[in-house]
């Protein structure tokens, strides 16, 4: 089982900025998005990468599908640098990914078919076996073969999110880049994309990147995760070990804002001082605590 | 209701051709657009069947029918050499119907191609393109047709060419500025993602959503088009008689007003007449497709 444990994808260092143009279009600055970060993802395994709005999550998913070029550092899959080839269409055999929103993802003005199509041309799927194919990407998404001749405004957010990740499994890559597949869609709906997930995940042998800021969603789905703060990765390590006994502050904040039921739960959820009566934004903890010193604010390479 | 619950495989559906049909077919001024187009294209089409004196489309000279009212046997009148206006302008329609296709089937897709080219890829070659693009549109369309006609001569291709040579920067600055919008959209990057080649992003899926656009202004474009070919030909610059074109009859006629006002009046008449049609029809697309959008 030596091959199970070895890691599939490994970011080393990975680093991105963006400049900043004033309005007479001279270089004033660069924000930086992602701030070196690294970490592995083990074959076979679902790695959730957590964090608010803004903390990098979605440049880290663009990043690796190469639709931005990194400024620093290595994306390795397994076990070969492919920093060089990230965007181009060896690349895509191997990493595939599924967008937030279904409804911007496929192209409103082709069908169903047209759009699970797009991988099997660009790879050279035999032409007179595409249809096949397609009829049997859609069935193992739970779809009917009929919906190929379909458009996408025909159907359900839930049924548009299928034919995506139908599309990304498409020429069978090795890692699926999962980038919020949920948050477009219903509560419902959620969960039964991602028993979808978990069982294809299962059958084809695929690993997963799982980009959240649904920590609920990302407890149950994930089995190690990592927690983005402003482009860098403030807590790391197997998922059970991280929401019961979060060492980060930001961590802690997070899971305290998951909305809860029960009161087991409630007992569970960690405390957080209140600042003015409410919970505070990560900004104003850091700094509450920044101020106390009374934790270390743990330091992970 | 659940997910599954929303489309069932065997729920009935209209076609999305068969609703847009629908939505046009309640809007009335594109209705009427619609009509005059067809009628004008018909007209056309099957002039030399239609038309009561198909032979006065030539140098037909009738000299004790000349200058006739409009009247049972010649319904817009006769010409300054008896020949049957209503017939002349049904054959009009052809050469301006003639116009407006090839103009347009060679500008929308050099039009289309540079508008995706330079929006899609952007850097050097948008700055390239878009500024060529903007020379070009410095240029009159009237003092290009002027320098064509004294270069080459006033003729129906050569005033084709005059128009087809400026008429392209419309469409690239139209396919430019929308492949601009789409570049940033998901299902282009998915494409990308997916491993789809440049040729396929275009055309297959940037192309796609703008058909609805190039739609809409090739309607609009036919009647401006007619508008700016029937201009040449009143000033000389055009089609030369005795081909029978619309605005060289507008511009013969004028030589007898206001007397035998029938002569410049109607054949002016036919050509608001396939103008309005195109504008109305254009303008009818374009709220269809500004539903569907929204949709």
């Amino acid at each position: 089982m030596n091959a199970r444990q070895s890691p599939l994808l490994e970011i080393v260092d990975l680093a991105k900025t963006f400049p900043v143009y004033n309005a007479f279009g001279s270089r004033v600055g660069e924000v930086t998005a992602v701030d070196h970060v690294s970490f592995s993802i083990r074959r076979g395994g679902v790695y959730g990468l957590a964090g608010e709005s803004g903390s990098g999550k979605s440049t880290i998913a663009r990043l690796i599908m190469g639709l931005l070029t990194p400024t620093g550092g290595d994306v390795l899959l397994a076990g070969s640098n492919i920093t060089g080839t990230l965007g181009t269409r060896a690349h895509s055999r191997q990493v595939q990914m599924v967008f937030q929103n279904p409804g911007s993802s496929l192209n409103p003005r082709r069908t169903i078919g047209q759009s699970v199509a797009v991988p099997l041309e660009a790879h050279g799927h035999p032409r007179a076996d595409r249809r096949r194919r397609i009829s049997e990407l859609l069935e193992m998404v739970q779809l009917p073969a009929s919906f190929a001749e379909r458009y996408p405004h025909e159907l359900s957010g839930g049924q548009k999110q299928r034919v995506a990740i139908a599309r990304a499994l498409a020429v069978a890559p090795q890692l699926v880049v999962l980038d919020e597949p949920t948050s477009a869609l219903d509560v419902s709906v959620q969960a039964k994309v991602i028993d979808l997930l978990t069982s294809l995940g299962r059958q084809l042998d695929l690993t997963y990147l799982f980009i959240s800021h649904d920590l609920s969603l990302m407890r149950n789905f994930a089995d190690e995760v990592g927690v983005l703060y402003r482009g860098r990765i403030v807590e790391s390590g197997p998922t059970a070990k991280v929401f019961e006994h979060p060492e980060h502050d930001y961590t802690r904040l997070l899971i305290a804002s998951v909305p809860v039921i029960s009161a087991e739960e409630e007992a569970l959820r960690p405390k957080i001082p209140l600042i003015d009566g409410e919970i505070p934004t990560a900004e104003k903890l850091l700094a509450l605590r920044e101020s106390q010193r009374t934790i270390e604010v743990p330091k992970r390479t | 209701m659940s997910d599954d619950m929303v489309l069932r495989e065997d729920a009935p559906r209209l076609s999305s051709a068969y609703q847009s049909w629908y939505r046009f077919s309640r809007n009335p001024t594109a209705m009427i657009g619609l009509v005059i187009v067809t009628v004008c294209v018909l007209a056309a089409l099957l002039a030399p069947w239609i038309t009561p004196y198909p032979d006065h489309i030539g140098a037909v000279v009738n000299f004790r029918a000349r200058h006739l009212p409009p009247s049972t046997e010649y319904w817009f009148g006769t010409d300054n050499v008896g020949r049957d206006i209503f017939t002349r302008v049904i054959f009009g329609f052809r050469v301006s119907l003639l116009l407006a296709v090839v103009v347009l089937g060679t500008a929308i897709p050099i039009g289309t191609i540079l508008g995706l080219t330079a929006g899609y890829f952007g850097g050097w070659v948008e700055t390239v393109i878009m500024r060529f693009t903007d020379i070009a549109l410095a240029i009159p369309p009237l003092v290009m047709a002027l320098a064509v006609a004294a270069v080459l001569s006033p003729d129906l291709v050569n005033s084709m060419l005059a128009i087809a040579a400026l008429w392209w920067t419309w469409h690239t600055r139209l396919i430019y500025s929308i492949t601009r919008q789409l570049r940033a959209r998901e299902f282009v990057e998915a494409a990308e993602t997916l491993g789809a080649s440049k040729f396929h992003i275009l055309f297959r899926e940037i192309l796609p959503n703008c058909v609805s656009a190039i739609a809409v202004k090739t309607s609009l474009d036919c009647g401006f088009v007619i508008l700016v070919g029937a201009s040449l030909s009143f000033l000389g610059l055009g089609i030369q008689p005795p081909t029978p074109d619309l605005g060289t009859m507008v511009a013969s006629g004028s030589a007898f007003l206001p007397d035998y006002w029938w002569e410049s009046v109607l054949p002016g008449c036919a050509i608001l007449f396939i103008a309005l049609g195109f504008n109305l029809l254009g303008d009818g697309l374009r709220d269809l497709y500004d539903v569907e959008n929204v949709r």
